[in-house]
């Protein structure tokens, strides 16, 4: 019956330059029915401009309490294919790295249990293996898991951490980031899978200050290269930069943030204290400047989309960590977080609107940081603050 | 049973041999040309890296198709960026325009370096989610097609980076994107009184409510909503599917420009609103298109070279950013949400 139905509206999309998910879907649609179905349900919120999934439901595999969305059409009767057409979240490898064995593998096994529809990547960083009924997720997992891999988080608990692709391919990266994304997801397997905490929890590495996997404004703790002693400065390089044309003045001196740079016409300076390590002289001229020899990781904490309390960009917790293997003092300082958050949360309060409301104040004395100027933009400019009881003559 | 806990497998396996032997040591990299990356190590080895848009909805068939080229053409390695691109890792330089030419051939786009159009990371829209506002892939796709050579070449001033989010929720979290296209209702949620006390927990829905706009009905033994409080976000709906938000005569679209997550020259910056509703006209949304392209094309005349679309609004000002993109200024701009006193103007510097 399915086979009859036409999707003119989705046919539009095929048209244009850029890959059309439409002829995509529609190729897979010849040999797997749910797909034909997602397209032509598809057809009908085209058609009526509204979705037609169900609102969740809650499915899963033994042993774990998140990494399947369940999922279910609102119209079963008429797209019986997609009745049940569940989301599994595959933990990705750090940096989205990949062999084509081991894709071709995956692929095998989501060919065998799914409907062959994936998304590479979901916003938080996993595979998205999109489709399936609840009775293939055990024997589909089970495959996975087989073949050596895991499910990625959902719901409550911390969720895939994602990183940049770091020393593999990027002479900015100032931390390893796709060894400390890997070491923290192995440290805290229990909490990615099950979920036990007031909401969510992300944790993204980027290897420098031009964040590539947008740390502070995706993760509720966000590690960030940086370096604490001047960065490297190659004069015959500069010069060469010059002598091709290169406006180092108007492209680089002058927008410097901090006016922490000079340029003669023949050597270029900068005024180390002045230096915020913003990334954009790097940028400008990767093969004269680069990042300096003591590096660590900025830390921050709190950043969140909007939902609920307005979006927050995650603000400095840690000035500088030194980010070495096994990275017991960034573990610590996640452990000492979560269960001050745990403690106090409410339910559905990320961190950051933990800390909004409970106040910085109150979080740092509780995990144990003191207060340094480089946490705020400015200090407060109201007289409204609190004194603990010791600091008052009795 | 089994094995639980495992965790993705170590990435070291899925490197190639050009990275593990360089890595951390790479020295610089230069784009050779649009969606063409060479990084050189210390040592003196080469990796160049072919960047492909994708659709970020694939079909295994497709993925299978990448993987094909990367065994033929990088010895079957390959990586996924953060926004959806695929990166062929290519050790031998005779292999770029081979790959190139199958890449033009198979009508994979090239691109999304440097001064550029980056790939639209996008959300599941009604594709595959229950409080979609709008369809994702749909507009993305509509969008790339209208603005697709700035995706192939490098001629914007700066990085563009577009991001959808088809509701509130921002799965795809669109908060911080030069532009962001943003899925939202425009009517109040519809109760169904009957099925609230069955499907959820009253106090969590009444405290899910970021304005207080709910409150309990005790005769109904479920709830109302303030219609002079509730602002759509349809977080109610997200704690309790009695809540119904979606609306199609009044769905659609809101576009929100200037923000940023690098560090370079500025920190990251929200995106803020230019325009507060364009209708849902699947399936190409030529409205969308069109406020998108005209407001790249006056960012792309007036900014200076390097100057971030928030950077170039920051510079001339954001009354000078509504005469010069002809969009009319709305009561919907002035915030009235929990932070908004800092967004008023507190002097009398401003432009006419």
């Amino acid at each position: 019956m399915s086979e009859d139905k036409k999707t003119p509206l989705l046919d539009e999309l095929e048209k244009g330059p850029w890959p059309s998910f439409v002829t995509d879907m529609k190729k897979l649609a010849e040999k797997k029915p749910a797909v034909k179905d997602v397209l032509d349900q598809l057809e009908l919120s085209y058609a009526e401009k509204k979705g037609h999934w169900k609102h969740g439901g809650i499915v899963g595999v033994t042993g774990y309490g998140g990494g399947v969305i369940g999922r279910y059409s609102d119209k079963p009767e008429e797209f019986p294919n997609v009745a049940e057409f569940h989301t599994m979240r595959i933990n990705q490898p750090s940096g989205w790295f990949y062999t084509t064995d081991a894709l071709r593998d995956i692929l095998k096994t989501w060919d065998k249990f799914g409907s062959g529809l994936t998304n590479m990547h979901g916003a938080t960083g996993d595979i998205i293996l999109l489709g399936t009924t609840t009775q293939n997720l055990q024997p589909a997992f089970n495959e996975f898991s087989e073949k050596g891999w895991d499910l990625g988080g959902s719901g409550s608990d911390l969720r895939s951490p994602s990183c940049c692709v770091g020393p593999a391919r990027c002479e900015n990266a100032c931390i390893d980031t796709l060894d400390i994304c890997y070491n923290l997801t192995q440290e805290f397997q229990d909490e990615l899978h099950r979920p036990m905490w007031p909401y969510k929890f992300k944790i993204k590495v980027s290897g420098c200050a031009n964040d590539c996997v947008a740390s502070v404004a995706r993760a509720d703790f966000s590690i960030v290269g940086t370096w604490r002693d001047t960065l490297n400065i190659d004069q015959a390089e500069v010069r060469a930069y010059a002598n091709n044309g290169y406006d180092i003045k108007g492209m680089v001196v002058e927008k410097c943030p901090s006016n922490a740079l000079e340029w003669d016409g023949k050597t270029l300076s900068i005024k180390s204290e002045e230096c915020v390590r913003c990334m954009h002289c790097i940028n400008k001229m990767p093969k004269a400047l680069s990042v300096g020899q003591e590096k660590g990781a900025t830390i921050l904490i709190g950043g969140k989309a909007t939902i609920l309390k307005s979006a927050f960009l995650s603000w400095v917790l840690v000035p500088f960590m030194k980010m070495e293997p096994p990275y017991d003092e960034v573990k610590d300082l996640l452990r000492k977080i979560w269960e001050w958050w745990d403690e106090n949360g409410k339910m559905r309060e990320r961190v950051g609107e933990l800390i909004y409301r409970k106040g910085m104040r109150v979080f740092l004395r509780d995990i144990g940081l003191d207060p340094v100027p480089q946490m705020v933009a400015a200090p407060r400019a109201n007289p409204y603050f609190f004194w603990w009881p010791e600091e008052i003559n009795k | 049973m089994p094995k639980t806990d495992l965790g993705p497998p170590n990435y070291e396996q899925f490197l190639p041999p050009v990275i593990k032997e360089n890595y951390g040591s790479w020295k610089y990299h230069e784009i050779v040309k649009p969606g063409v990356l060479k990084h050189v190590a210390k040592s003196g080895d080469v990796l160049y890296s072919v960047r492909v848009g994708s659709a970020r909805l694939l079909s295994m068939d497709k993925i299978l198709e990448y993987c094909d080229i990367a065994d033929k053409y990088c010895g079957g390695y390959l990586r996924f960026t953060s926004r959806h691109n695929v990166e062929f890792l290519v050790s031998d330089e005779k292999n770029v325009e081979p790959l190139l030419n199958e890449l033009k051939e198979k009508g994979l786009p090239v691109g999304g370096t440097g001064n550029s159009l980056k790939n639209i990371i996008h959300t599941q829209g009604w594709v595959h989610c229950h409080s979609a506002a709008t369809d994702a892939s749909g507009i993305v796709k509509a969008v790339m097609d209208e603005i697709y050579d700035y995706y192939t070449s490098m001629t914007l001033p700066a990085p563009l980076k577009i991001s959808l989010a088809c509701c509130l929720n921002m799965c795809g979290a669109v908060h911080c994107s030069d532009i962001a296209i943003l899925g939202i209702h425009r009517t109040l949620p519809k109760i169904n009184h009957e099925m609230v006390q069955k499907q959820c927990e009253i106090p969590t829905l009444i405290a899910s409510c970021p304005t207080g706009a709910i409150k309990p009905n005790p005769k109904l033994k479920s709830v109302e909503v303030n219609p002079e409080k509730c602002m759509y976000c349809g977080n109610c709906f997200t704690m309790c599917p009695s809540m119904p938000i979606a609306d199609p005569d009044n769905d659609g679209v809101a576009l929100l420009v200037g923000g940023k997550v690098s560090n370079a020259r500025t920190g990251p910056m929200f995106s803020r609103l230019a325009v507060p509703y364009l209708p849902n006209n699947p399936p190409r949304w030529p409205e969308v298109v069109d406020a998108i392209k005209n407001l790249i094309d006056v960012w792309a005349a007036n900014a200076r070279p390097g100057e971030r679309y928030g950077e170039w609004i920051d510079r001339i000002g954001w009354e000078s950013f509504f005469k010069l993109t002809g969009l009319p200024f709305t009561d919907k701009h002035i915030d009235d949400f929990i932070f908004s006193v800092p967004s008023f103007r507190s002097t009398t510097n401003f432009k006419w």
